[in-house]
């Protein structure tokens, strides 16, 4: 409709104006040409981003891939053993470790995020989502090294208290402050994906005489299911690249986690911890960004998982 | 005179759904006591103590009673040319995808890679800053190194917000807009973007506040020192800002009040996060209240 609209328009225009004098056609070609201009900046910015995009991959895959000049593959990904000093880079604890710290964060913040946007979509009355969305939305601005410090000095004291360990660091207090974290991410998105059920689902289901519990797990949950598994990944993305909150409170030691509570290292962490300490020529370095590409590629397959799946979404709809 | 039956199975349902709604409730409220009460505990260690002195004064290394004077400043220096370097492109962005991109397969790509690049964990900027400007300009970790990967954080998130404002302006405004013979650039200025600006201010003061409080990028970039002077606006000088300072302080420094430098730079950090986020919307929010009540 627009584009008939400013076709018309547009045409209508350039005839008026190329009638009338000289100095009003300077003017017409004037703004013809800051058009133009203008649509090829804004193109140029887009392009911009793609360039800082191709630079992230080329870099960082670059120095990563030299790490398989001294290394093979088999002992960068199949070996725990990570002792740089005598050349030995297995990544695999480090890996394993990123995996299972980001699950045990969903596990605990998964249900307390969808039942925040439950409450916010199908039981708060308005004001109370009027002032709980910001309040999610604060949550999301604090830095990240805040939480860490938090996590450090308030939440590692208590921990040692409950266990009885010398130690709180470690797997369960990085997913307790990482889950803190996202929470928000996915509260907010899996809000949006609730409030986007028709009206007329819900009200079938209560015509049929249901309480609002049976139409929210039975008729909503389903239909939102896509959007909050896709809330839930843009999640997931969050707490596997995250660094200084982890950094902070999981210990820093190069062992793969077989309990909740000992000091361990994930990829992130480890990175941040020995990157400015290598020369930038050396195996250590190389291997450091074959790691970060490798959270590259996590967070890429990630992206595109919840691209099939709203485009899957839209097709359905 | 009621056609529902009181069989036991009903009341089940009842009972079960009363007892989901007030569990609901409970999740929610002590989701929002957690939240307030560790912005509580930030603010109320830190703040109270807080003096011009400490604000403005050099950090030491030995002694007790040093400041973030230098810190505090690269933290706004360093956002500040971020913001300079990101916003023009990151919105030129979010304005091609609004209103120029096609509906087709490179815009499909386009937007892939803006998706992507959202999705690059801020370590990886780190990384990249590392390699461009310590690695290949040989500049070492500097305060331009910082802004130029802190800049790149940036961008995708400036582009997602412009683009969502934008595309929030109803089409008519538009269409009124072109029956007037005025070209699409035309429109954008003078109608799309005065409608959106609300929209892309606030996204602006989001991703400001964001990277305010960033630190992986920066402890990579920018390094974990300062020049020792206040007011250095040299752009190769090192430059720690607070967030990164928070961590220094917290694991590496020596000074015997490091607890509560720490504790009163988490307080300065997130007060001026929870400024740039609220401070800025306060007029935008007046001002659409005003325009409700006409």
């Amino acid at each position: 409709m627009s584009t008939e609209v400013q076709t018309i328009a547009s045409m209508e225009g350039a005839s008026l104006l190329k009638t009338s004098n000289r100095r009003r056609f300077n003017r017409y070609a004037r703004v013809q040409f800051t058009n133009k201009l203008f649509k090829y900046i804004f193109l140029f910015s887009i392009l911009m981003l793609c360039l800082v995009l191709a630079l992230v991959i080329f870099f960082i895959g670059k120095t990563g891939i030299l790490t398989f000049k001294d290394i093979t593959l088999a002992d960068f990904f199949l070996s725990m053993d990570w002792t740089p000093e005598e050349g030995h880079f297995g990544a695999l604890a480090f890996i394993l470790n990123t995996l299972s710290l980001t699950g045990i964060t969903l596990l605990i913040a998964v249900p307390i995020s969808v039942g925040m946007a439950f409450l916010l979509v199908e039981i708060a009355p308005e004001w109370f989502k009027q002032f709980v969305r910001p309040v999610l939305d604060l949550l999301v601005g604090i830095p990240s090294i805040v939480y860490g410090y938090l996590g450090l000095t308030v939440l590692i004291p208590l921990l040692r208290e409950w266990s009885g360990e010398n130690l709180g660091d470690g797997l369960f207090a990085a997913a307790l402050v990482l889950a803190l974290m996202i929470l928000p991410t996915i509260a907010r998105v899996s809000d949006e994906a609730i409030a986007a059920v028709p009206k007329k689902y819900r009200e079938a289901a209560y015509a049929l005489g249901s309480t609002r519990l049976q139409v929210m797990m039975r008729v909503v949950l389903p239909a939102a299911g896509r959007g909050i598994v896709a809330a839930i990944i843009l999640g997931m993305t969050r707490a596997i690249g995250e660094t200084m909150a982890v950094v902070m409170v999981i210990g820093n030691t190069a062992q793969f986690a077989t309990d909740l509570f000992m000091p361990t290292s994930v990829l992130t962490s480890n990175i941040v911890m020995q990157i400015s300490n290598v020369e930038f020529e050396s195996t250590w370095n190389y291997a450091l960004h074959m790691m970060a590409f490798l959270l590259l590629i996590i967070s890429f397959i990630l992206i595109l998982i919840i691209r099939l799946m709203s485009r899957k979404r839209r097709q359905e709809a | 005179m009621s056609s529902f039956v009181n069989t036991n199975r009903n009341k089940r349902a009842k009972l079960y759904n009363h007892t989901a709604t007030g569990l609901f409730y409970l999740l929610g409220c002590s989701v929002l006591l957690l939240i307030f009460w560790m912005l509580y505990t930030i603010l109320s260690k830190g703040l109270p103590d807080i003096t011009l002195d400490f604000l403005t004064k050099v950090p030491e290394e030995m002694d007790a009673g040093g400041g973030i004077g230098p810190v505090l400043f690269n933290s706004f220096y360093i956002l500040i040319i971020s913001l300079v370097i990101s916003v023009p492109i990151g919105v030129g962005a979010g304005i091609y995808l609004a209103e120029y991109a096609p509906n087709n397969r490179f815009t499909e790509i386009l937007r892939m890679a803006v998706e992507t690049l959202s999705s690059v964990p801020s370590i990886v900027f780190g990384l990249l800053g590392l390699a461009i400007f310590a690695e290949y300009f040989q500049i070492g970790l500097t305060i331009i190194g910082g802004a130029v990967s802190l800049a790149f954080l940036n961008l995708p998130m400036l582009a997602r917000v412009t683009e969502e404002a934008i595309r929030a302006v109803p089409e008519e405004l538009r269409n009124a807009s072109y029956a007037l013979g005025t070209t699409k650039f035309q429109v954008i200025r003078t109608v799309v973007i005065p409608v959106a600006l609300q929209g892309i201010i606030t996204g602006i003061c989001l991703v400001a506040g964001r990277a305010f409080g960033e630190s992986a990028v920066i402890i990579l970039t920018a390094g974990l020192s300062t020049s020792g002077e206040m007011w250095d606006f040299n752009l190769f000088s090192p430059g720690e800002t607070l967030a990164v300072h928070l961590w220094y302080v917290q694991s590496e420094a020596i000074v015997e009040d490091a607890a509560s430098i720490a504790d009163k730079s988490a307080a300065v950090l997130v007060f001026v996060v929870l400024f740039i986020n609220l401070i800025f919307r306060i007029p935008l929010w007046l001002n659409n209240r005003r325009m409700k009540q006409r």
